[in-house]
């Protein structure tokens, strides 16, 4: 018996982990991939949304501004790539500058520090490739970019650091409420436990609906991206934003925390919740959107494309208290853009909530520094030197593209909540994520997996269930 | 650390560049080589077909690289294995590091660039489609079976009809596995003649060209791929796909010279070859910097890049020795028209070229029964008919300096395809 099970380990769900291990409290996340960060907060924009955006007086509205606030200081803490660039919304032409006054007034409302440029010297200066035709654009400062998977990974690690329980692979598929709390049935066995939070992403709503008379619905949202190698991020100094429209925030064109530029997201709703497959038209539209805002895209930078859902709730508000007619059931649904930016307040929110509940006294022990894996490429030459000469394994270069050595990988294996996977390397190192995209170092990272975590070869995975990579040895069918 | 000449990468190119160093007087060279070996890609490469042109026999790749190694070896050549090069400055000053010795840095009098190639990725081709395991590029999967004993699959479909790609279909049939088929975007094979004979038509492994995947399946593990034809402008023809279940596809869609290290350094960048721009001594924009093999363009042979090699270690040399002969004022253009995509070298100096110069290029397409022609500014100087030239098949031009003597005016020599 736990006080708290949280549904899903993404960003919403290891926000929640990571302020109640703030109490003494005993907190189990439960997730049905093999690691964090494994859906939605995989695949987005990895973008700090200034929150000018959202419906006055709304709870996303509060929760982007106040998770805004948090980035600087949080991403200190938990030692994550955060820089705070500012952003755009682009006007093309003079009769959408009503549009633009409307998201002026907005972000006013939202107690957002923004202001109208027209003067088109200005925005030429601030932003050289800008499209020939744009007019005006909304500025606002407080824009920011993140690393959206170590965001996601940091909060998580420094849970599990303060004692809270991850257990993957673990698929949520009913519940039964009991005297006092909830047994949750999983395919992984069954857990009992005073309160639930769910934070399933694209499943909120199916969690939610299993507890509940008064029916959630939450569309999965597809946006297709692409990314170009490094380097080409200094293409543009801020995040450049089409105007919005009823679909969410439109096409942007981003420099990423990593020096990448990246282009998307289109938006089209689908019924399959898992349906992250790019498709042609969603491609060859973001290439020809992107190119409205911003010219001379360097296209044949590309490195990648992929596709991300998000968690479109039907009344795009983010649902999150106490389902009414399931007592001790705590919803954290409808978790869509500004999803990332809100999270550390929304994990504030819901461990608010739960102190409350449950009478929480603060943990003593807490520690919410967390040391990130070392970038040694990042460092100067007397501090790499140093660290090779301690530990020899940063001087052995694994990933080519990105320059990330063995060492850190490593670290990313053998720290909490380790990577298990090449996805799970990747994600935490960037290793396999420059612009050769892994042809280089997967089979160095397999080899160092099947080493350090005895996984057998045939059984390591890009990123968990039946994705292994190697499917047997030569000749083993002859 | 100081050294006279030093060569970033100990592949074939950088092998032979070596031995030409050496043998045209240069005591002072070190080989820097990432991996744990010398030989590079050639490790991989156990197919036969290498060395024909070179030592007049056919060799593995493994017995190539090991005839250039001892080479080197023979001479006391110093090289470090897992030695990787961060940063090389303008002032040619190397930031290199490895386990043992930490960060370091090596000043040289001269460099010579050969890192070689990488190969284009899915990402790069912007395929739609699911992102599962079981999709390969074809030299990663070459590295796993040749070198590790792996199968990355049992149901392989092909994108590309480049060489790895069609050595990786026989490979991948020896092995146990059952290609389906080698599709290419192009009416024509990239590969070589020769491999799609040995390597496709041999084991009836059907190659469709003009087509290309237009989906992939599978959340976890690939589960199918669809393949449709392109139409003249490389567009898929609604109504063509067609579904291939498969655990595997290999990509041999193209490589791409490896030059961060000369971008990040100042040196010119060809943005048809991907390579440095260089002269008739294979030196780029920054004196005393050289620049052979497949980073500097993609070669199909590698008796090619060896001999390339040699001709900038020899330059190298004299460079570093002072023997250079001081820069003409004028130097010679070199452009390709026509169909004719690029040309190694861009200039020749007419005082510092060798008695006669190879020009290296490629076409844009397939030509059949025409002429490729040499023209001297205006005038056309030959004229030659060629059966069959494709994009897959380097070609070569030679000019003497005989030729540049008799023309002191000349400004421009242009490689072109005529119909007559």
């Amino acid at each position: 018996m736990v006080d708290v099970i949280i549904i899903g380990a993404g960003v919403s769900g290891s926000a929640c982990a990571r302020e109640l291990s703030r109490y003494n409290v005993n907190v189990c996340v439960l997730e049905k991939g093999e690691d964090v960060c494994y859906a939605t907060s995989k695949a987005n924009s990895g973008i700090a949304h200034a929150g000018y955006d959202a419906k006055v007086g709304s709870l996303m509205a509060k929760l982007n501004v106040e998770g805004n606030k948090m980035m600087p200081e949080l991403s200190k803490e938990l030692d994550i790539p955060f820089i705070q660039n500012g952003s755009f919304v682009v006007c093309n032409n003079q009769e959408d500058l009503d549009t633009l006054k409307t998201l002026y007034d907005k972000g006013v409302a939202n107690g957002v520090d923004v202001e109208i440029i027209t003067d088109r010297n200005r925005i030429v200066e601030m932003e050289p490739n800008i499209a020939d035709n744009v007019v005006a654009v909304l500025y606002a400062p407080a824009t920011g970019v993140v690393c959206p998977f170590t965001l996601n990974i940091a909060m998580a690690e420094n849970a599990a650091m303060n004692g809270v329980d991850f257990k993957f692979n673990t698929e949520v598929v009913g519940f039964e409420k009991t005297d006092n709390g909830w047994k949750v049935l999983t395919n992984n066995g069954e857990f009992e436990t005073k309160y639930i939070v769910n934070a399933a992403g694209v499943y909120a709503d199916v969690l939610h609906n299993m507890v509940s008379e008064n029916k959630i619905h939450i569309t999965a949202r597809r946006g297709d991206y692409c990314l170009l190698d490094k380097g080409t991020g200094k293409h543009v100094n801020r995040t450049i934003f089409a105007l919005p429209s009823k679909f969410g925030k439109g096409i942007l064109v981003t420099p990423t925390a990593h020096g990448n530029l990246l282009l998307g997201p289109t938006a089209v709703d689908i019924e399959d919740k898992e349906a992250t497959a790019t498709t042609s038209e969603g491609l060859n539209e973001l290439i020809a959107k992107a190119g409205l805002n911003v010219k001379d895209i360097p296209l044949r930078k590309v490195i990648t494309s992929f596709a991300g859902l998000r968690a479109h709730e039907d009344n795009h508000e983010f649902i999150i208290k106490e389902v009414e007619d399931a007592k001790g059931f705590i919803d954290c649904a409808g978790i869509e853009s500004p999803g990332l930016t809100s999270s550390p307040a929304i994990g504030k929110m819901v461990a608010g909530i739960l102190k409350e509940k449950l009478g929480l006294e603060p943990n003593p022990n807490f520690n919410g520094k967390r040391e990130g894996i070392i970038a040694s490429n990042e460092l100067d030459f007397n501090s790499r030197q140093e660290l090779i000469k301690n530990k020899p394994a940063y001087g052995n270069i694994v990933c080519r593209c990105e320059m990330i050595s063995e060492g850190e990988i490593l670290d990313a294996i053998h720290r909490p909540l380790g990577a298990k996977s090449l996805d799970g390397v990747k994600r935490r190192t960037r290793a396999g994520m420059g612009r050769c995209q892994s042809g280089f170092c997967s089979p160095r990272t397999i080899d160092l997996i099947n080493k350090e975590c005895k996984i057998a070869m045939d059984e390591i995975t890009k990123s968990g269930g039946k994705s292994q990579i190697i499917v047997g040895t030569n000749k083993d069918s002859l | 650390m100081k050294y006279d000449v030093v060569i970033i990468g100990g592949g074939p190119a950088g092998l032979a560049a070596a031995v030409s160093a050496r043998d045209n007087g240069v005591e002072s060279i070190l080989i820097l080589e990432r991996d744990k070996e010398l030989g590079g890609i050639l490790n991989q490469c156990i197919h036969n077909g290498f060395g024909l042109h070179t030592f007049k026999e056919e060799l593995t790749g493994p017995e190539y690289a090991a005839r250039y190694i001892t080479e080197v070896q023979n001479r006391n050549i110093e090289y470090k294995l897992h030695t990787m090069v961060i940063e090389i400055n303008k002032d040619k000053v190397i930031t290199a590091m490895n386990q043992e010795e930490g960060l370091f840095q090596i000043e040289a009098k001269a460099i010579i660039l050969a890192m070689g190639c990488r190969e284009r990725s899915r990402g790069a081709l912007n395929i739609p489609g699911y992102r599962p395991a079981g999709i390969f590029s074809a030299g990663t999967a070459q590295r796993l079976v040749n070198m590790e004993g792996y199968l990355p699959g049992r149901e392989v479909v092909i994108l590309g009809s480049g060489d790895i790609g069609l050595i990786m279909a026989r490979r991948m049939t020896f092995e146990g596995a059952k290609v389906k088929v080698v599709a290419e975007l192009m009416p024509y094979s990239g590969g070589l003649k020769r491999n799609i004979v040995q390597c496709l038509d041999d084991f009836g492994i059907p190659l469709k060209l003009s087509h290309t995947v237009v989906n992939i399946k599978g959340k976890e593990r690939l589960e199918s791929i669809t393949l449709a034809q392109v139409d003249e402008n490389l567009k898929p023809i609604p109504g063509t796909e067609e579904e291939y279940t498969c655990d595997t596809l290999l990509l041999s869609v193209g490589l791409i010279p490896e030059n961060e290290l000369s971008e990040n350094m100042g040196i010119e960048i060809s943005r048809v070859t991907s390579g440095p721009i260089v002269n008739e001594s294979l030196e780029t924009n920054i004196e005393g910097v050289f620049a052979c093999g497949n980073v500097l363009h993609v070669h199909d042979l590698v008796d090619f890049v060896s001999g390339e090699a040699a001709t900038a270690g020899k330059n190298a040399a004299m460079y570093v020795q002072g023997k250079h002969i001081d820069k003409s004022e004028n130097t010679i253009s070199l452009q390709g028209e026509n169909g004719v995509r690029y040309t190694v070298p861009v200039n020749i100096d007419p005082k510092r070229m060798e008695d006669s110069q190879i020009i290296r290029f490629r076409v844009g397409q397939v030509y059949t029964d025409s002429f490729l022609s040499v023209y001297f500014d205006d005038e056309r100087i030959s004229n030659k008919k060629k059966r069959v030239m494709a994009p897959g098949e380097m070609e070569e031009v030679v000019i003497t300096k005989a030729q540049l003597m008799d023309r002191p005016n000349l400004k421009r020599i242009t490689i072109k395809i005529e119909e007559a």
